[in-house]
């Protein structure tokens, strides 16, 4: 992959102005305002991209952005700035910024923020909002943001002081980046921003109130290490808390020293490598096989960062039914939720792994104890393959072509997705092994997350890290006009259309539970997607057949810049295994006509 | 058919007797143990700034936990308020409310009082001005008193504990109640204990 140059590595001013515009725009430039303060305390913060589109009530702080360094990258869609600026959190680790006007450009982003809030993605929202004056008033592009976004923001603020306006934003970031990362929102009314202020940047603090448990009770840790030191199937469920809480390491020693097998959830993907024996991969709705045995039939479970999901556990009535339940979270609400804990360890995942881990080397090692149960998880493992057949004869699957994908590229490739069936086959049929390299709506599923997600990737990941979409044809569909964004960016992206002609996943569930009443599922009135992409400015590729795949993966990796390959796959294809909803986990289906035995 | 994988079928698995109740907590497969609701009182201090309200009921009402009563005012210190919330819930359910309410940034502190707490509701109760001296001498045996006459009404004004405002609301009913209003709970811990 060759070197990505910002568009903007300069200032527009610095590129634009004449001398003697120079002295004019320094001069405005030293009129500090309440958008300057923002600006600033975002550069403080060290932030360096945000995704955003322009309007009226956030005029004031674009225009203070055009004395800045900071990249800002124009999307089409303020739904796609949120994506862009949700990944680039999930891809980065630090909150991503997004920024839009009031009213329509405000509502537009709700999407992407309660996607955010679903996944515990760091991203921090910057709304336009009218006058003061005008607030209440119904006033043109009015809409009442912190109402609106208030469930789906870990906390918003309305910026009504020009004096604090920095140390707000400032608070806005740290919140949306400390303890349970989750999106913020500033709403930031013109009359506010333009107003002179003599305050500049803000402190990037939280509240005194707001203080994030680190370590967990040792009385409990000590009572859940006699409870896996007696056990004797236990396995760990690694969530996205592992990830965002930067203890990947504590959990891979940890699983790696009593050799206890590790499942992921969907959000947890890359906290321990899909290539060791250790590892079961994903558990629940389309798990693989043996994580969904092992999760049943294991009788400890400890679960770190995860809030059992609905799309984890199955039906509550028959998750992990005979485990004592050992959960690791930062935040107390998640304790008990939706399933009891027996050991509830509320701490920073990172330090309680430590903790567990001190604890636990003070008795007999239990390793050899968990043998046979890895010997049984190991005979699962055997019969129930992620296995598909791949006749010359027949449509292309789309696991190939995933699997292709991988095979075409290095390790550290990040992958986004949109939502549906080729979401599903993205995870199952690539082996992940690093941290931050999945990057998906997980508790929103959200259609078409996964262009602007490439987009906000691309800018967080290394420059040598490739970048591969996967999207589905109804998915991709919902947002594909960023390809726009990532044409004039010139960003090496790789967008994998796994075409079926239908919203899969709904054509899927209508032939598993609705008799086969294919309402509103078929798609064959997508357009062209290669053509789509030329007329973008993007390279194009349609394959239809086996024999097409890996010269067209091939060129599309090669190629600098953004690249869509059309994959005409089998659209009759089905995703297994299944848990159908609110059914047992050890019950999945692992073809069609299993889901009438359930 | 397409798609399959193979592998046993679903009945030819085994699979474990256990199981788990809507809490989520594992039960003797013999025993069915689901708890049942019980009256609460939370008291939780905010910090005093607007949109505080909307959060804590907007997220009562999104997460659907059963609320009695609400009621919101300042405090001794300045910049806080104390929210006082009855809610009638299992006790996983009260746990899980204190847990999301201390959970929103402006929310300071959360408790759940001790059923011995003292517990205050107010009540003006509108009745028929017929015969005010018989209304009078009611409201005085409940502790209230009349705090309005008029050619056709009496309103009286009658504080204290849940049920002696819902005993003193059915003994007015002889005099054709007219209108009724009342707060919510106010309550604070017994003694040197602080709310907190």
């Amino acid at each position: 992959m060759t070197e990505q140059v910002p568009p903007t590595t300069q200032t527009k001013a610095e590129a634009q102005a004449s001398d003697a515009e120079d002295a004019e725009a320094a001069a405005k430039q030293a009129v500090s305002t309440g958008a300057g303060s923002v600006v600033a305390t975002l550069e403080s913060a060290g932030v360096e991209h945000l995704f955003g589109v322009q309007g009226g009530a956030i005029m004031p702080v674009y225009d203070a952005l055009y004395y800045s360094d900071l990249n800002h990258v124009t999307m089409a869609h303020e739904q796609g700035a949120a994506h862009a600026a949700d990944a680039f959190g999930i891809v980065s680790g630090d909150p991503g910024v997004c920024l839009a006007t009031s009213g329509p450009g405000a509502t537009n982003l709700v999407t992407g923020i309660a996607d955010a809030s679903m996944d515990s993605d760091p991203l921090i929202a910057l709304t336009g909002q009218v006058p003061t004056d005008f607030v209440g008033n119904d006033a043109f592009q009015e809409t009442d943001t912190t109402g609106v976004t208030d469930p789906i923001t870990k906390t918003n603020y309305f910026a009504d002081d020009a004096e604090t306006i920095g140390d707000v934003v400032g608070e806005a970031f740290a919140v949306a980046d400390e303890g349970r990362q989750g999106p913020t929102l500033v709403d930031l009314p013109k009359n506010i921003t333009q107003e002179e202020t003599e305050t500049n940047s803000g402190e990037t603090t939280t509240p005194d109130t707001y203080n994030p448990p680190e370590e967990a009770d040792e009385d409990i840790v000590e009572a859940a290490t006699d409870a896996l030191a007696a056990a004797e199937k236990p396995v760990i469920l690694a969530g996205g808390g592992v990830i965002k809480g930067e203890a990947t390491d504590e959990l891979r020693a940890f699983a790696r020293e009593y050799e206890i097998p590790v499942i992921t959830t969907m959000p947890g993907i890359g906290a321990f490598p899909e290539d060791e024996e250790l590892s079961l991969e994903v558990a629940g709705m389309h798990g693989t096989g043996y994580a969904n045995m092992a999760v049943t039939h294991c009788d400890v479970l400890l679960g770190v960062g995860t809030r059992f999901d609905d799309r984890l556990t199955g039906g509550v009535d028959s998750f992990a039914p005979e485990a004592e339940v050992i959960h690791v979270d930062i935040d107390p609400a998640e304790i008990s939720k939706n399933i009891n804990a027996d050991y509830p360890l509320i701490g920073d995942a990172g330090r309680v792994m430590d903790q567990l881990d001190d604890e636990l080397d003070n008795r007999p090692d239990p390793a050899d104890r968990y043998a046979e149960w890895r010997e049984q998880v190991g005979t699962w493992k055997e019969e129930y393959p992620m296995d598909y057949a791949t006749p010359d004869d027949e449509p292309l699957k789309p696991q190939f072509v995933v699997e292709v994908l991988d095979e075409a590229t290095e390790d550290d490739t990040v992958v986004t997705t949109g939502v549906g069936q080729h979401q599903m086959w993205a995870f199952q049929f690539w082996t992940y092994t690093e941290p931050r390299t999945w990057v998906s709506s997980h508790g929103l599923g959200t259609m078409g997350y996964g262009l602007p997600a490439a987009i906000g990737a691309r800018l967080a990941a290394d420059d040598d890290q490739s970048v591969v979409c996967f999207e589905g044809d109804g998915s991709f569909l919902m947002t594909v006009q960023e390809l726009s964004v990532a044409v004039r960016e010139n960003l090496d992206i790789t967008v994998a259309v796994l075409n079926n002609e239908y919203v899969g996943m709904v054509r899927q569930w209508q032939d598993g539970f609705f008799e086969g009443r294919r309402m509103a599922s078929e798609y064959s009135w997508c357009p062209d997607f290669a053509k789509l992409a030329e007329a973008f400015g993007a390279r194009g590729f349609t394959v239809a057949d086996y024999d097409g795949v890996e010269d067209a993966v091939e060129a599309a990796v090669e190629y600098d810049g953004p690249a869509v390959i059309d994959f005409h796959i089998d659209p009759e294809e089905n995703v297994f295994p299944m848990v159908p909803s609110g059914g047992k986990n050890g019950k999945f289906a692992l073809q069609t006509d299993h889901l009438d035995q359930l | 058919m397409t798609g399959g994988l193979p592998g046993p079928d679903p009945g030819a698995r085994p699979h474990p007797d256990g199981r788990r109740n809507s809490q989520g907590a594992r039960i003797d497969p013999a025993v069915e143990a689901e708890p049942e609701a019980q009256r609460a009182v939370l008291s939780a201090t905010v910090k005093h700034e607007p949109g505080v309200l909307a959060a804590v009921s907007g997220l009562f009402s999104r997460r659907q936990f059963n609320i009695e009563s609400l009621t919101v005012g300042p405090t001794e210190e300045e910049n806080r308020a104390r929210i006082t919330l009855v809610i009638e819930e299992p006790e996983p359910g009260i746990e899980q409310a204190k847990k999301q309410l201390e959970k929103l940034i402006p929310v300071v502190s959360v408790t759940e009082l001790e059923t011995d707490a003292t517990q205050r509701e107010l009540a003006l109760i509108k009745v028929s001005g017929e015969k005010p001296d018989q209304v009078q001498s009611v409201a005085e045996m409940y502790g209230g008193e009349a705090v309005d006459v008029s050619q056709e009404t009496v309103t009286v004004e009658i504080t204290g504990s849940r049920q002696k405002i819902e005993a003193a609301v059915d003994t007015f009913h002889r005099f054709e109640i007219l209108e009724v209003v009342r707060t919510g709970t106010a309550a604070l811990e017994r003694g040197a204990e602080e709310t907190r």
